[in-house]
């Protein structure tokens, strides 16, 4: 939702640019036009043949890949803030980073496909059509957020969306994703199901468990391993012995891809939709990077240097490379960028405003959801405290 | 018991019944001995402390995990890795399963392998191991094997604002699970003398640590090697009222409660459990004889905690002499709350009710 009003919104903003001021650029007269760009880098590919470099794109799509991303990246240092003036508690994990995962996913596929990720949700939740009201409420705990105020950070939501959540146990939320995908196969549908984990969760046991069993089954199923390159505090290397996640499924076919190119993920994962579908489980591996620390009690600094982060930011962010692209193709202007950003910030600083509006949710609630009401314990509350039980 | 102390070697005689409370939870410590220079630390250094003389009194010692190569998240291992290497504290994967297995492993060549679970409630992923092959190892295999050299360390317990994953109480899980031993302790000095006590126990251990008290908690701990024995429970505060149990953070909650119940004329006796199974229920069924009433408070939800346990034992020895049912002042049974954590947790007030309800039955 977030995001189909931040299109209407950019849609909005390129009309007056074409009527009038710029009026004479040749791509704003036809935001549909096709361009063709190639990948960052080739990928590289397992047991499998790798998917063409080369992609069409429109105007269009650039300039609603950068104004996604930039939305994302302001809502991230938004609850960075939240977090440090204590109006965000619980565990937090930022996404700030690793933008193009999200949205060159999204891109690819539709709300009847599936995602489950593990804790770094937020900006998972607003590529499914999530909204920035429902994140911040939900991240200070308040009855407008996507889950009622009870689940916070790590636990985001959106059925309607497809979007099965956030999952606080590393690993644990990939078989629940290949449990998804054999219901989607059982039901015949053509839908897949993305199943997200990091390179830190790429070393549980479980994770192979899950692989199996797709890979038995020829579940429609993507494994898609964010290789941030940093499992907590431990580099990639310290924790796995080969950390070419890609090729850790062994009888599954895996795709490496440059995981900070939102036109490099939009192009994978519309091959491993194709692929899962007709052949069972594929991996993906997003060679990506999380600007701040694991969680908001990691500062993120004091297990890889400054400069390996600035470099990142310098050479690979993925919203400089569209921001980049735009202007190379004469999009839209430098200016025309940053006041794209400045309403972001300005409708994310809306968002945070109604969000503390928003009341904590019922004292009663403490109680709900536990048990499906009428079907078990309905309140139990402190000792010697009312315990009333309904047989169905 | 005894005679595991007495092979090891020091066993301080550390006992606080007598004492009055001073302050916290400080319990001076008496050493037959000499008193050995102590200092003022908080309970992460504490449990550093005993992890540096652990490793430098085994040299068959370990300390791995998640992180710990670093310090950990909770500071506990900080400077092991520079002062005794990397090949003896070092950071594992991501999987608890694996680290627990790998524990085992390691303790069956006959090495004390500490292992660190970042939080107590990631230790679920490693519950089939704990269960079913380090508690089981010695007795399915006719003595031939064992994994006493292992003890599992885990910061458990709410913080404040730590959500459904970094806030829960498992204890009660491992209670169930004959071989193994259940360890929580409530303040630095104990945190360390427990904590070597329990690397050092030829069983395996689950230490769980709360989390909640690693920066709050300070106390005098006193610098040399001292261990503290394992199920024995101690009398923080005497009454003649009603029995209070508890262990771990609890206690602090509990203590403040007395205070409260003495202003009205309560006299309230207060007993740290420290170690849940094996437990000393002889020291609960001496005082509930003695005050006819049973308090016992965990964070962990009521329902199956292991006040369930105390209360059925208590029932059992004193029946005759119970005047009030046994009071269980616990977690909500709900999932362990993010928003609404104050009203989840079992907090004085609560207490102090069950108090008046139990003493004016």
């Amino acid at each position: 939702m977030a995001l189909s009003t931040s299109r209407r919104a950019i849609n909005q903003f390129i009309k007056p640019l074409s009527s009038s001021v710029y009026a004479t650029r040749r791509l704003t007269s036809d935001s549909t036009a096709t361009i063709t760009v190639e990948t960052s880098l080739p990928f590289t590919a397992h047991n499998i043949d790798p998917p063409s470099r080369s992609i069409t794109t429109s105007p269009n799509e650039l300039m609603t890949f950068f104004s996604d991303m930039a939305e994302m990246r302001r809502m991230e240092i938004a609850a960075d803030s939240l977090y440090k003036a204590k109006l965000i508690r619980g565990f937090c994990h930022l996404y700030d980073g690793q933008e193009a995962v999200a949205v060159g996913m999204e891109s690819a596929i539709t709300r009847k496909d599936c995602i489950i990720t593990a804790y770094r949700d937020h900006c998972i939740f607003l590529g499914r059509g999530g909204t920035l009201l429902e994140s911040f409420a939900e991240l200070m705990g308040r009855k407008e957020g996507c889950s009622r105020g009870k689940g916070g950070s790590m636990h985001f939501y959106k059925k309607e969306g497809g979007f099965y959540g956030g999952h606080g146990i590393v690993g644990a939320q990939v078989p629940l994703g290949i449990g998804l995908a054999f219901a989607q196969k059982y039901s015949k549908e053509e839908y897949v199901t993305f199943a997200m984990y990091g390179d830190g969760a790429a070393n549980q046991g479980q994770l192979f468990e899950a692989l199996n069993m797709a890979a038995l089954w020829d579940l429609p199923a993507i494994l898609v391993c964010e290789n941030n390159h940093y499992g907590m505090g431990t580099a990639e290397w310290r924790a796995a012995k080969s950390p070419a996640y890609y090729k850790r499924g062994d009888y599954v076919p895996g795709l490496k891809v440059d995981g900070m190119d939102v036109f490099a993920v939009k192009q994978a994962c519309k091959f491993a939709k194709e692929h899962a579908l007709k052949n069972g489980p594929i991996i993906l591996e997003m060679d990506t990077y999380r600007y701040h620390g694991h969680s908001m009690s990691d500062p993120g600094s004091t297990y890889r240097t400054r400069d390996e982060i600035s470099g990142v930011r310098q050479e690979r962010d993925p919203i400089e490379r569209i921001r980049k692209l735009i202007l190379a193709h004469d999009i839209a202007t430098e200016k025309e960028l940053k006041d794209i950003e400045k309403e972001k910030r300005k409708i994310v600083d809306e968002a945070i405003a109604k969000a503390k509006e928003s009341p904590m949710p019922d004292p009663s609630e403490l109680f709900t959801n536990v048990y499906v009401k009428g079907f078990g314990v309905e309140a139990c509350g402190a000792d010697r405290k009312e315990v009333r039980a309904t047989l169905p | 018991m005894g005679s595991n102390f007495r092979r090891i070697g020091k066993l301080a005689s550390i006992s606080s019944k007598n004492q009055s409370w001073s302050r916290g939870f400080s319990s001076t410590v008496e050493r037959s001995d000499q008193l050995s220079p102590s200092k003022s630390v908080n309970l992460f250094s504490a449990i550093n402390q005993a992890l540096h003389i652990a490793l430098d009194s085994d040299p068959r010692s370990y300390v791995f995990g998640e992180d710990v190569g670093f310090g950990g998240v909770f500071r506990c291992t900080t400077g092991l890795a520079d002062r005794f290497g990397k090949q003896r504290v070092f950071n594992t994967p991501l999987c608890e399963q694996g680290i627990v297995g790998f524990a085992i492993g390691l303790a069956a060549m006959d090495n004390r392998a500490i292992a660190e679970i970042q939080f107590a409630d990631y230790i679920f992923p490693a519950f089939d191991q704990i269960v079913n092959e380090a508690a089981k190892f010695r007795y399915r295999s006719g003595n031939q094997f064992n994994c006493g050299g292992l003890t599992i360390r885990a910061p458990y317990g709410a913080v404040g604002h730590g959500g459904h994953y970094h806030s829960q109480s498992p204890e009660s899980f491992f209670c169930h699970v004959p071989g193994i031993k259940v360890v929580i302790p409530r303040s630095p000095q104990q945190a360390k003398g427990l904590l070597l006590s329990s690397i050092r126990d030829p069983n395996p251990v689950v230490f769980f640590e709360p989390k909640l008290l690693y920066r709050m908690a300070v106390e005098e701990v006193p610098e040399d090697d001292y261990m503290l024995p394992l199920s024995e429970a101690e009398v923080l505060r005497e009454g003649t009222d009603i029995t209070l149990v508890g262990w771990g953070a609890q206690l602090s909650i509990m203590e403040q409660a007395c205070v409260e119940a003495a202003k009205e004329g309560i006299s309230c006796e207060l007993i740290d459990l420290k170690t849940l199974i094996p437990w000393d229920k002889e020291t609960v069924e001496a005082s509930v004889k003695k005050t006819g009433r049973l308090l016992v408070s965990h964070e962990a939800p009521v329902t199956g905690g292991f006040g369930a346990e105390i209360s059925a034992s208590i029932a059992e020895r004193c029946f005759t002499r119970l005047e009030a049912p046994v009071a269980r002042v616990c977690g909500l049974d709900t999932p362990f709350p993010l928003v609404f954590e104050p009203f989840y947790l079992p907090t004085k007030n609560k207490i102090l009710d069950a108090i008046k309800s139990s003493v004016n039955y």
